[in-house]
């Protein structure tokens, strides 16, 4: 028997409350299957299990609150022996490996990233009421002076730090809503990127002339509900040249760089409440325009209702921000750790255009990127840079 | 020491006055009501807190025993049950350990061994601590111990207040109530209203408000603890001290409160620390205050040897005014010097 543990979403996350569940005892599941809902900062996520196998006991009812690392469920790995004794699986579980039939959709492999990932709460030395207070205000302790005993972190250090931040310090427990604690959420992961990354940015302008003319050719044909979305061509452009630059696909993790076969790219999506994040789309360079589209437009609308699922929430291997026809010309984006680049794209326009000596006007866009500068240097950054343009100017190769 | 009413004329006395007040007032309310204990008749007491009690009550009622501490307890309970209301006097906790088994295996059962039949409302006092140079076998402070036992309270008074009106609240209580006086507090002076009366034995007392440490203690250790929170003052640190009152039942509710304000304890305990009821409290602190502590709790605690009998050992193995301060420094993660203590 295994115990299925709640995931860390992120590494800012400290617990969740289960919120419903898809699977009861006896009930089958395979790797993939969305077993539960889990609301954390970042809204409700749907958590997946990556074994077959067989649910035996749930273990905590919908509505409760519970850390990241407690056993949520327990189940029977499909191969194993009835009695034997039990196990604790990591959380999210390590895949065995894998069983022979892989189901459509190929689910994706497990995210590395939260099991890898050390809190950055876990090594700080921190008293416990500085902990609760940290958690209720969605502070970073590693950001965190200690004066209490041996330098520990102490609750008066907390409201220190929080006030130097320009943190509201209520009085007692706050109600947070939703939108505070992803805010919070928001707060500690690019405090976390500005604390730890040394960001280099470079930025280079595109002309959209050829991708613009294809698309419409495209699209004319087709109903509005099946045209394919400008977005699609600049995810499939940044995830075909991060293929081939590895060092901007991938983890940083405990001081060395982890590179990603495969692309999951994640898409920048503003939230109507305020906040904003990140899910992936797995395998963005094997999927065609079509299927980033439908990807997108699917995104979109469940990350604004709130039902992500947990291998969205941890698996992307870089960033695309990309501000569409709203916003400025460019922007120069804050790397979500522990990613490594960050690819903006600005507003389309329509500009001056030198084509063969003669002047014309093109719609242009400016592509950015924010490179770590420990994974990455600028030189190769202007490479990764010069293919997503050189890729946009051959549509029909995307 | 609070007067209850303003207006009321206070009078300066000892704890020893307060306490034979208290059994004096106890003879004097309810007939049934005696003493019996070694020396406590002709001699006035070994600490001569029964002094002139003989004279005014007479043998009936003030009652000189065989040192035979197993055989007087055990007369004290089954006089208990019969309807009288006993005061044992028992020289030292030490002595206790001879009627050991006429408490833990007697007092403390027979109400639940006769199906709820028999009450057992007997009040045992007796001396603990060390401090006056009276060695090994005279100065532990056992309390602890015997706050172990469920059937039984355990009362701890440290002021004059609590030491003139425990004693006739305990002689109400339908079970058997062993009340410990700390040997140094009996001659320490004090003010005392004309009309002060009983006082309850359940709850834990608040003797000085504070809010970057809670100092919790109980007995003998109370006024080296409030003698610690001055010292504390003066360097800005406002010690909470909490006197426990009555260790068994604990008052959870004084110490969890002072605690998750402060978020800082140190337990003061003249016990060993060993299994002691500093170790309880700590546990206690623990299991329901956890997430509102900001440092480990320290305890103060007596050195884990035989109360040594010279002067200069005996201070050194007691807790003192500056192991207290410094083990609140410490909670502070001010320096405050090395525990001397073996963890």
């Amino acid at each position: 028997m295994v115990d299925y543990l709640m995931p860390s979403l992120g590494a800012d996350m400290k617990d969740g409350r289960v919120v419903e569940w898809h699977v009861h005892p006896g009930h089958t599941v395979h790797r993939g299957d969305v077993v539960g809902v889990v609301d954390t900062e970042k809204g409700a996520i749907e958590i997946e299990i990556w074994e077959d196998g067989v649910v035996r006991e749930i273990l905590v009812e919908p509505g409760r609150k519970v850390l990241v690392g407690e056993p949520l469920f327990r189940y029977q790995r499909e191969a194993e022996a009835p009695v034997e004794p039990v196990a604790r699986a990591e959380a999210p579980p390590v895949v065995p490996p894998a069983p022979a039939e892989r189901r459509e959709p190929a689910p994706p492999t497990p995210p590395p990233l939260a099991a890898a990932v050390p809190a950055p709460a876990e090594s700080v030395r921190a008293s416990p009421a500085a902990r609760q207070r940290a958690r209720e205000l969605g502070i970073d302790l590693t950001a965190v002076q200690g004066s209490g005993p041996e330098g520990a972190v102490v609750v008066e250090d907390v409201l220190r730090h929080a006030e130097g931040v320009g943190k509201r310090v209520p009085g007692k427990l706050p109600p947070t809503t939703a939108a505070e604690g992803m805010r919070a959420a928001i707060a500690a992961a690019m405090s976390r990127s500005k604390r730890e990354i040394p960001h280099y940015y470079l930025g280079t302008t595109v002309s959209l002339q050829k991708a613009t003319d294809w698309l419409a050719a495209l699209n004319r044909a087709r109903t509005p509900d099946t045209r394919v979305l400008p977005v699609a061509l600049t995810l499939k452009a940044v995830a075909l040249a991060a293929r081939e630059f590895p060092e901007m696909n991938g983890h940083w993790i405990d001081g060395a760089f982890r590179h990603s076969e495969r692309v999951h790219a994640g898409l920048a999506i503003s939230l109507r409440t305020g906040g904003l994040i990140a899910p992936a789309i797995h395998d963005a360079d094997q999927k065609t325009l079509d299927a980033l589209t439908t990807s997108v437009t699917d995104l979109v609308q469940r990350a604004r209702s709130g039902r992500l699922r947990s291998s969205e929430i941890t698996d992307a291997t870089l960033t695309v921000s990309s501000l569409g026809d709203r916003g400025v010309d460019r922007l120069y984006g804050v790397i979500y750790p522990p990613q490594v680049a960050l690819v903006g794209v600005g507003r389309p326009a329509h500009r001056p255009w030198v084509v063969e000596g003669a002047l014309v006007v093109h719609p242009v866009i400016e592509i950015t990127l924010s490179g770590d500068h420990r994974a990455s240097d600028g030189h190769r950054g202007a490479l990764f840079l010069e293919r997503i343009g050189d890729l946009l100017q051959r549509p029909e190769e995307l | 020491m609070n007067g209850a009413a303003t207006a009321t004329a206070m009078r300066t006395m000892t704890y020893r006055e307060a306490v034979r007040e208290a059994i004096r007032d106890a003879l004097t309310r309810d007939e049934r009501v005696f003493l019996m204990g070694e020396d406590v008749g002709h001699y006035g007491g070994c600490f001569a807190v029964t002094k002139g009690l003989l004279e005014e009550f007479g043998e009936e009622r003030i009652r000189d025993t065989p040192l035979s501490e197993s055989a007087f307890v055990g007369a004290g309970i089954g006089a208990a049950m019969a309807g009288m209301r006993p005061i044992v006097e028992i020289m030292t906790v030490n002595f206790s350990l001879l009627a050991l088994d006429q408490i833990v295996n007697n007092a403390a059962t027979i109400l639940h061994m006769s199906g709820g039949q028999f009450n057992v409302p007997l009040v045992i006092r007796m001396t603990t601590g060390g401090g006056k140079q009276l060695a090994a076998q005279h100065s532990h402070s056992l309390e602890g111990w015997y706050a172990h036992i469920p059937g039984i309270k355990i009362l701890t008074p440290a002021t004059l207040e609590d030491a003139r009106g425990m004693l006739w609240t305990a002689l109400q209580d339908p079970d058997p109530v062993l009340i410990f006086e700390n040997t140094l507090l009996y001659n320490m002076e004090g003010e005392l209203p004309d009309d002060a009366d009983a006082v309850d034995i359940d709850k834990a007392r608040v003797r000085r408000e504070g809010e970057h440490v809670s100092l919790i203690t109980y007995g003998g250790s109370l006024f080296k603890t409030l003698e610690a929170a001055r010292v504390l003052a003066e360097e800005g640190v406002e010690a909470e001290v909490v006197d426990l009152r009555t260790l068994r039942p604990l008052d959870n509710a004084t110490i969890l409160a002072s605690v998750s304000r402060t978020r800082r304890a140190v337990v003061v305990d003249e016990g060993w620390r060993s299994g002691s009821i500093s170790a309880e409290i700590s546990a206690r602190i623990m299991e329901n205050a956890f997430w509102n502590l900001d440092a480990p709790v320290e305890r103060v605690c007596s050195a884990e040897v035989p109360m040594p009998y010279a002067r200069h050992l005996e201070q050194a193995a007691l807790p003192q005014v500056d192991t207290i301060v410094a083990a609140a420094r410490r909670t502070l993660g001010r320096a405050g010097g090395p525990d001397v203590d073996e963890r």
